[in-house]
């Protein structure tokens, strides 16, 4: 088949990425175990059956199917977003096939694709790690199935469970069904409705009363995360005076099979609990002219009880559309809520995001920091809303929304909504656009800094308010994965 | 070490034509030049050529370092090879450490010159005591690079920078202008403590007040972008007394 330059260019399961000379990608043979082509109800059925799934999910699930083939019938996706792509086919994907079998992966590293263990140099990815990244199969990866085992029964202990979201479904069915839906109900937007039809897989984590989660949990130490497909679906619960730290994705650049993704987060932070979830997204983002690349179109939000927090970071550097809003909302009073944010876009990808904080509760405070990197003809947009309900007396927003811009023929575009419907609320907006200065240059350079190293270092001092927040390994990788996502775009 | 010799430039795509025009300068081992001029005569503009700024463009004439031409020489490897300029004006870097910059540029050297680098210890060593020499206040290294630093502080970072990097060609560019005594007093003992046999230094400067605190060895008169007259300290103490008004006149410079 041949991929054509000129849009509009559909989506469909053929114009797959392994296609399109994914630097990172590899082939494989599409198991044989897999659903027909097309969306209908059939399909859903089929899903929940694979999963062996409980009626009242199933139920959910059509029900949700029912509510996007109405949707789709209007308007299908939403379009406030500033983003361009070619319309998506919805009968023309496969909704879904088995997990890959660990046989299917390279058998060591030597069979590894070495511009992706080049990748891993250059992001410092550690050794342990990378077989699993590269997906290496997973029996013969002792040390990081002993890391992960190690950290399993430790979790036990605490009562914190950590697992697929398929096997809460099985093991833990009245936490699923109390909570899936509540934050981010199957109505909610046209992805988030299609994403709680056909939900593949994804993360579950739940973490009792009183106990702080004393690991980072990260989705890539479990081993069944392979597989989890285009339709991931998460929930995490911190109980009451819980706490967890959660990181999603890594710095490495991870093959993805399909492009179009819309998966959906939900958390919900009990009272005086405390949620910290941490994005690494570097999917792939088309080629420099602008072909293929993952469609990302993402639902988070976080549901925030009396006196808790949650706070999402992200770096986002990947994907050929980024249409992702991590929200809060502030129901019980004195909750916290956070969103730092540094996004990419370099060439022609197309990054919208931003969050929305929504004030219920009295003495409920946000911030965002969000800083918007355009390169190319990148096309940044931050799209941010502020809402003051009535009853929430004393409450205060802090938003700074920072651009920059390296070349002139990219775009940053900053889109602030602001409600407030009482009158004791305090918000403040601050917003800049600046580019890398020549004076900057100069002075690093005339240090004996090379300029390619001075850029990289003006670029991650000015994302620095956000790099801080993650945590420190993840946060070096991050400052080097901005470094090679925009190699090419100075100098 | 240094030569320049009928050394032309001008800004790039201006239409104002050339700032230096013929400028001749011979710099050895170990000496301590002084360049004062009016305003506009050029010596900013030829402190930012010899550090390679991209902004000009030599049109004629040549710099030399260690007997090699450095013209095509791109700014960092001119640092590498030894040449530092302390800015006039030094640029803010938000969210950059002045640790973290030094360090960035102390490592860039080493390597540059198949040296080893420090370790983070042993660079932190070294950088305390640099910090405690020029009396730098130590909370604000805990900032962004010059960000909100007053223009003392960030001529004493220059001095910190310099102090660490120890360059063998450092060219202050009116490092003193709009200090204050205490200040002026740190920018001087940073010279003077380097000063050495193989060290040279290059001051630009409008006044004569930095030259009460570091002797000169050769005095240069710019004007109209070149140098007019060269000659000791009493050359400085002329212009302090008299002002430019006999160099411009004796060498017919327009003084409009």
């Amino acid at each position: 088949m041949t991929t054509s330059s000129t849009p509009p260019q559909k989506i469909s399961r053929e114009t797959d990425l392994s296609d399109l000379e994914y630097r990172w990608g590899f082939v494989t043979d599409v198991d044989a175990d897999i659903a027909p082509k097309g969306l209908t109800e059939d399909t859903v059925r089929f899903i929940s059956a694979k999963k062996n799934e409980p009626d009242w999910l199933l139920e959910w699930r059509l029900k949700a199917f029912r509510h996007w083939e109405t949707l789709q019938a209007e308007d299908a996706e939403p379009k406030w977003a500033k983003v361009k792509y070619p319309p998506i086919d919805y009968q023309d994907m496969i909704y879904y096939s088995a997990p890959k079998s660990p046989e299917d992966g390279p058998k060591s590293m030597d069979e590894v694709d070495p511009e992706l263990l080049e990748a891993f140099d250059k992001l410092g990815v550690p050794l342990h790690e990378r077989e699993k990244l590269a997906g290496v199969a997973v029996d013969a990866v002792f040390d990081s199935v002993s890391v992960a085992t190690t950290f399993a029964d430790k979790l036990e202990e605490l009562g914190i469970i950590f697992c697929s979201f398929n096997e809460a479904v099985q093991n833990h069915p009245e936490l699923v069904k109390k909570y899936l839906g509540s934050v981010v109900p199957y109505t909610d937007n046209f992805f988030a409705t299609l994403n709680s039809a056909v939900f593949s897989d994804g993360s579950f984590a739940y973490v009792p009363p009183g106990v702080k989660c004393p690991i980072e949990l990260m989705t890539y130490f479990r081993i069944n995360t392979e597989g989890s497909g285009q339709f991931e679906r998460t929930l995490i619960i911190a109980d009451k005076d819980a706490y967890v730290s959660y990181l999603e994705g890594c710095t490495a650049p991870i093959r993805r099979t399909s492009q179009l993704h819309a998966a959906v987060v939900e958390l919900i932070a009990l009272d005086d609990a405390e949620i910290k979830y941490s994005t690494v997204q570097n999917w792939f983002p088309g080629t420099k002219e602008g072909v293929g690349g993952v469609y990302n179109f993402v639902t988070k939000r976080g549901r925030a009880d009396r006196n808790s927090k949650i706070s999402w970071t992200q770096v986002e550097t990947g994907s050929a559309i980024t249409w992702k809003y991590p929200s809060v909302i502030l129901r019980g009073d004195n909750s916290v809520g956070e969103f730092y944010s540094v996004a990419l876009a370099n060439n022609h990808q197309q990054a919208d995001t931003g969050t929305k904080m929504i004030h219920i509760g009295k003495n409920t405070k946000s911030a965002i920091v969000s800083k918007g990197i355009s390169a190319g003809q990148g096309q940044n947009t931050y799209r941010g809303q502020v809402k003051i309900m009535p009853g929430a007396e004393n409450s205060t927003n802090h938003t700074q929304c920072d651009s920059l811009l390296i070349g002139d023929r990219c775009g940053a575009h900053t889109v602030p909504y602001i409600e407030v419907q009482n009158p004791t609320a305090r918000l403040e907006h601050e917003a800049s656009t600046s580019k890398v200065s020549d004076d900057q240059l100069f002075y690093l350079m005339q240090r004996g800094i090379s300029e390619e190293e001075a850029h990289h270092m003006i670029i991650t001092g000015w994302s620095r308010d956000v790099i801080r927040e993650l945590p420190f390994e993840f946060a070096m990788e991050a400052s080097q994965l901005l470094k090679v996502s925009l190699e090419g775009a100075v100098g | 070490m240094l030569e320049v010799t009928n050394l032309h430039a001008s800004v790039v795509d201006a239409e104002d034509g050339e700032i230096l025009k013929g400028l001749d300068l011979k710099v050895e081992p170990g000496q301590v030049h002084a360049i004062m001029g009016p305003n506009g005569s050029g010596k900013s503009t030829f402190a930012n050529v010899l550090a390679g700024r991209l902004d000009y463009e030599v049109t004629d004439g040549d710099i030399e370092f260690d007997g090699e031409s450095i013209l095509e020489m791109p700014s960092d490897e001119r640092a590498h090879n030894g040449i530092f300029l302390a800015f006039q004006y030094p640029a803010e870097i938000p969210g950059v450490r002045p640790w973290q910059f030094l360090k960035a540029a102390l490592d860039a050297k080493h390597e540059a010159n198949g040296e080893d680098k420090l370790s983070v210890r042993e660079f932190s060593k070294l950088y305390d005591s640099k910090v405690a020499e020029v009396k730098i206040n130590p909370d604000l290294m805990k900032r962004s690079l010059n960000e909100g630093f007053s223009g003392g502080e960030k001529k004493r970072n220059e001095m910190l920078q310099l102090a660490v990097l120890q360059p063998r060609l450092a060219v202050l560019d009116e490092t003193d202008s709009g200090l204050d005594v205490d200040a002026m007093r740190v920018v001087a003992d940073a010279v003077n403590a380097l000063r050495s046999p193989d060290r040279s230094f290059i001051l630009v400067t409008h006044y004569n007040r930095l030259l009460h605190h570091i002797t000169p060895d050769i005095v240069h008169i710019m004007a109209d972008g070149r140098l007019v007259e060269t000659g000791g300290p009493e050359l400085a103490e002329e212009v302090e007394r008299d002002g430019y008004k006999r160099f411009l006149e004796e060498h017919a410079v327009a003084t409009s």
